[in-house]
């Protein structure tokens, strides 16, 4: 009886950790850089975060509101997360859960960050929380190391999607 | 209207989208200061007189990014004070925004990894500001010439945050190998993944 509850616990456990994972994609860089230069009229937000990093789980909630606002429109969020390619699992994923993330997220893992860091955006620090926004029709691009409150996001958001 | 539009948003960006810190750059004079050690002690660069240069190092408690990098940052210290380059860290963090930072769980973070470099709190925040440090761990080194400290190399310790052995460039060794040589680091500037340095709110 105990050994058929494990079995059951364990089955149930492997279907929803599948289920889990298979919302966060892990790209390299080579992967994920496409994704900064998409050739069309939608406007991204590529927002780098990570769920140790106190400022950037502190603004999710207002991306989530802006994208939730935006999504039906030419509009893509993309929640890059930078947390360490082990805590996965452990972390990102629960993470993601216990906040209801709606947002598309996927997992940079890519180790050599002086190497890519510049490939983002010259002026990039590394620091995060980090935003970059474009798009490439109208000829926009913006990066902005730090936070965002929902009011300053919104606006840069808005003024490109009226034009 | 497209015109107004236009204005407003780089209006916007003008407000909340450049706030870049400008800090030392390469070749820059860096100025000396003076902080409290987790022992007690103030603790200034002009305390070593025979130091060759420092590994000045920004970095905290409650970042990962600081943690994974603590034992190299022992190891760097016990291989390059003896050879007149000793590592000097800062943590730069405001506690009432990150109580992990605070001075004293500073000292039970030196105590139970039994640092062998001083773990100094910028309490006002002005020498981060100084040096320009954007993020943790940020390492600044500096060599002593003609008197001055000057900036020689500004980033990260190696370019593998997960992994020490599997990091293929051990920036800030062969920087100070460069020094040694008597020539000037490549890369001297290189960028890593970071927390920001948590500002405190006036």
């Amino acid at each position: 009886m105990l050994r058929l509850h494990i079995f059951i616990i364990t089955t149930i456990l492997l279907f929803s950790t599948a289920e889990l994972s298979s919302q966060v994609k892990v790209y390299n860089f080579e992967q994920f850089k496409p994704l900064l230069h998409k050739s069309n009229d939608t406007t991204y937000v590529v927002n780098f975060w990570a769920t140790w990093c106190v400022p950037c789980v502190k603004e999710l909630p207002d991306f989530e509101r802006i994208n939730e606002m935006y999504k039906d429109g030419k509009f893509k969020m993309i929640l890059v997360n930078l947390d360490f390619r082990r805590n996965l699992e452990d972390r990102v994923l629960p993470f993601m859960d216990q906040h209801q993330i709606k947002s598309e997220v996927l997992m940079l893992h890519e180790p050599d960050a002086n190497k890519w860091i510049p490939q983002v955006y010259e002026s990039w620090s590394g620091a995060i929380p980090a935003t970059f926004i474009y798009n490439e029709k109208q000829g926009f691009r913006n990066f902005h190391e730090g936070s965002y409150t929902y009011d300053e996001l919104n606006a840069i958001v808005e003024q490109i999607i009226i034009n | 209207m497209k015109k107004k539009r236009v204005f407003l948003l780089v209006a916007i960006l003008a407000v909340f989208g450049f706030s870049y810190a400008d800090g030392y750059k390469i070749g820059d004079k860096a100025n000396d200061f003076r902080l409290m050690n987790v022992d007690g002690k103030m603790i200034s660069m002009s305390d070593y007189p025979d130091a060759k240069g420092f590994i000045l190092m920004f970095s905290c408690n409650h970042c990962p990014y600081s943690v994974a990098y603590e034992d190299r940052k022992i190891a760097l210290d016990k291989k390059f004070a003896p050879m007149g380059y000793p590592v000097i860290v800062i943590n730069p963090n405001d506690s009432t925004i990150v109580p992990a930072d605070s001075f004293s769980n500073m000292r039970i973070r030196a105590e139970q990894k039994q640092f062998p470099y001083p773990y100094l709190l910028d309490a006002d925040q002005t020498v981060f500001q100084e040096y320009g440090a954007t993020r943790t761990p940020h390492v600044f080194l500096l060599n002593r010439e003609d008197g001055d400290l000057i900036v020689r190399y500004i980033g990260a310790i190696d370019n593998n945050h997960e992994d020490a052995d599997a990091a293929t460039e051990r920036y800030v060794e062969s920087a100070i190998q460069n020094l040694m040589e008597g020539n000037q680091p490549d890369p001297a500037t290189t960028r890593a993944i970071g927390c920001t340095i948590k500002i405190k709110k006036s």
